[in-house]
């Protein structure tokens, strides 16, 4: 028997352990069950069953093309919009099928907010880009002070008060990535889907998103694409660790290698390629 | 076992920094290259002076400001007026036709190509745009009048003139669609893919991410493309002679025949005018004022593209 035989078989029973680790969170606002995407022919991300839990925050690591984005487009179904993307499995929020027949994507994205890589400030005034999503939404009420406590809330407001009519491009790549985070919290979603946002960002401004995350777990759902472990260890609640794995005709795929609480992922992992990712002896 | 440095030296080396041969195909190439780049420059420097040089003369007897603003254009009168508005309204309202139906449909084009249509439309509906940019334009101009006027527009207006600004405006304005949409579409093709996905997740459709989004960061393009449009249809020429008449009237109704200044310079000149005439020097005084506007309208989108370009570096 070959050793990548014994390290299948391996893997093949820690996703009973993982199943383990999913059926412990109460009230998950996501449930993945056996969900792979893919882009046309390709399976980027294959087979994930986890629960999101309500809340807290989950961070989700590994190396770079195991399809962390990738899984993390298809919880508020941005994946649509690309051509030939499809998912497969069933990936469901409190219960209900988010790729049901019935379920409109402009919805969803209106409850699950996503803060990108690249601070994407709209070419528009600080206030502006704070309205935009309520304005696109019709949300009822005054627009002034919805603008106020979205900005207060990502610990901008101090900073930008005097200038709202500015335009938002005036701002630091860490000020803006606030910028969007206030944007996102104006809509009022229940989850914030974060794709690496501080991979732009120096030290401090990094600093400063990881306190604003803080603040914001409890009242929202975060969950936060990083292949900063240190960063992981430091925000997050629950961690998980994906992989790319090689098939027989030589094609990579993201797997779920291994999930649970933070604490426990870093300091005694079950699978021994998260024991080597997290010691930096790969990836 | 160390490895030495090598020896230098100081002659060889002198003497190997040297240039091998005189490189004589880099210095053929770069006289080359000059002169195709002077031959435009000299040309337009050319251009600037054979028309100024007998517009100095022409403003010598005629003085600009009646030029500029004189009702009457009569050149070939025995006691002509050389009143300028009249060529420079049937410019503006045959413009502003073809401005009217140019922009909602380009800009329509350009949102549907760059944000609405699959990979597969686009690449059969652009080529097509493109080969409408090269129909020539005598075949605008005769589709105008044969088609356009004596077929569709007669109906509607019965007392229409068989040569009219309209008909020329609407031909002209389908004409630069294809400028339109095409530098439309490419402003807001250069519209980072960050910022539709930044409006999307934020729960915005299609239609707002393109209205509110898109638009408004491509912004200086499009009115770069609008602008270059424009300057196209004041600088059309064929079109309207064929099919808006060669009559110089100050007019507002677009049922009417009009002469824009280039119709003019197209048809005088064709003319055999006595080379030192009033009504030769004539025609190089609207061919001035043609030159400055367009140069103006060039230089205005120039800058809007300058600034655009700017915003995403
Ligand atoms: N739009 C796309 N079209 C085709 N393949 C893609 C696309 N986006 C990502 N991929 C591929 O999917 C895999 C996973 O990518 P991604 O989710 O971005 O990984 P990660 O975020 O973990 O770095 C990679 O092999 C990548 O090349
Ligand atoms: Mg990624």
């Amino acid at each position: 028997m070959n050793e990548l035989d014994a390290s299948i078989r391996i893997a093949e029973s820690l996703s009973e352990t993982r199943h383990e680790v999913s059926i412990d969170i109460p009230n998950p606002v996501f449930t993945l069950n056996g969900v792979s995407v893919y882009y046309g022919e390709y399976e980027a991300i294959r087979d994930v069953s986890l629960d999101i839990a309500q809340g807290e925050i989950t961070a989700f690591i590994g190396p770079s093309g195991c399809g962390k984005s990738t899984l993390l487009r298809s919880f508020n179904r941005m994946n649509d919009l690309i051509v030939g993307a499809r998912i497969t499995g069933r990936l469901a929020y409190h219960g209900t099928d988010l790729y049901g027949p019935e379920v409109d994507p402009i919805e969803v994205r209106r409850r699950i907010g996503m803060v990108f890589q690249k601070p994407n400030v709209f070419p528009k005034s600080i206030y502006d880009n704070v309205a935009y999503g309520p304005r696109v939404n019709k949300t009822k009420g005054n627009l002034d002070d919805l603008v106020e406590e979205s900005l207060t809330r990502a610990a901008l407001w101090d900073e930008v008060k005097d200038n709202l009519k500015k335009s938002a491009y005036a701002l630091s790549g860490g000020q803006q990535q606030r910028l969007v985070i206030a944007r996102c919290i104006a809509v009022r979603p229940e989850v914030i889907l974060m794709d690496e946002p501080c991979a732009s960002l120096d030290p401090i401004a990094t600093a400063k998103i990881e306190d604003l995350m803080h603040e914001l777990a409890g009242d929202y759902t975060i969950v936060i694409v990083t292949h900063n472990m240190q960063q992981a260890a430091r925000v997050s609640d629950r961690t998980a660790f994906f992989t790319a794995e090689v098939d027989d005709a030589g094609e990579r795929h993201g797997r779920l290698i291994e999930y649970g609480p933070t604490r426990q992922l870093f300091s005694a992992p079950v699978d021994q390629r998260t024991e080597d990712y997290i010691s930096g002896r790969f990836g | 076992m160390t490895i030495a440095a090598p020896q230098i030296n100081e002659d060889e080396l002198r003497r190997s920094l040297r240039q091998m041969s005189p490189r004589r195909g880099e210095a053929i190439m770069r006289a080359i290259l000059v002169v195709a780049a002077s031959v435009s420059i000299l040309t337009t420097v050319g251009i600037v002076l054979s028309i100024v040089i007998p517009s100095i003369e022409f403003f010598s007897e005629v003085p600009v400001w009646d030029f500029l603003t004189g009702t009457v254009w009569t050149p070939l009168f025995a006691n002509g007026e050389f009143g300028v508005l009249p060529l420079v309204s049937g410019t503006l309202m045959i413009t502003a036709i073809a401005t009217v139906v140019a922009i909602p449909l380009g800009l329509g084009a350009a949102i549907y190509l760059s944000e609405y249509a699959s990979m597969r439309v686009r690449k059969v509906l652009k080529p097509t745009l493109e080969v409408l940019a090269g129909i020539p334009t005598v075949v605008f101009g005769f589709f105008a009048l044969e088609f356009l006027t004596r077929v569709v527009l007669v109906r509607f207006f019965p007392s229409i003139d068989i040569f009219n600004a309209l008909s020329a405006g609407l031909i002209m304005g389908i004409m630069i669609i294809p400028t339109v949409a095409s530098l439309s579409e490419d402003a807001m093709s250069a519209v980072p893919s960050g910022l539709r996905d930044g409006s999307y997740a934020l729960g915005a459709s299609k239609r707002q991410t393109a209205t509110d989004v898109v638009i408004p960061a491509a912004l200086s393009g499009i009115v770069a493309a609008f602008v270059l449009g424009i300057s196209r249809a004041i600088g059309e020429t064929m079109i309207v002679t064929i099919a808006a008449g060669l009559e110089p009237r100050l007019s507002f109704n677009p049922l009417e025949g009009m002469q824009t200044m280039t119709s003019y310079i197209a048809a005088a000149g064709a003319g055999d005018l006595a080379t030192g005439s009033m009504e030769y020097k004539s025609i190089f005084a609207v061919a001035l004022l043609l030159f400055i506007i367009t140069f103006a309208m060039n230089m205005i989108s120039i800058r809007l593209v300058r600034r655009y370009r700017q915003v995403y570096q």
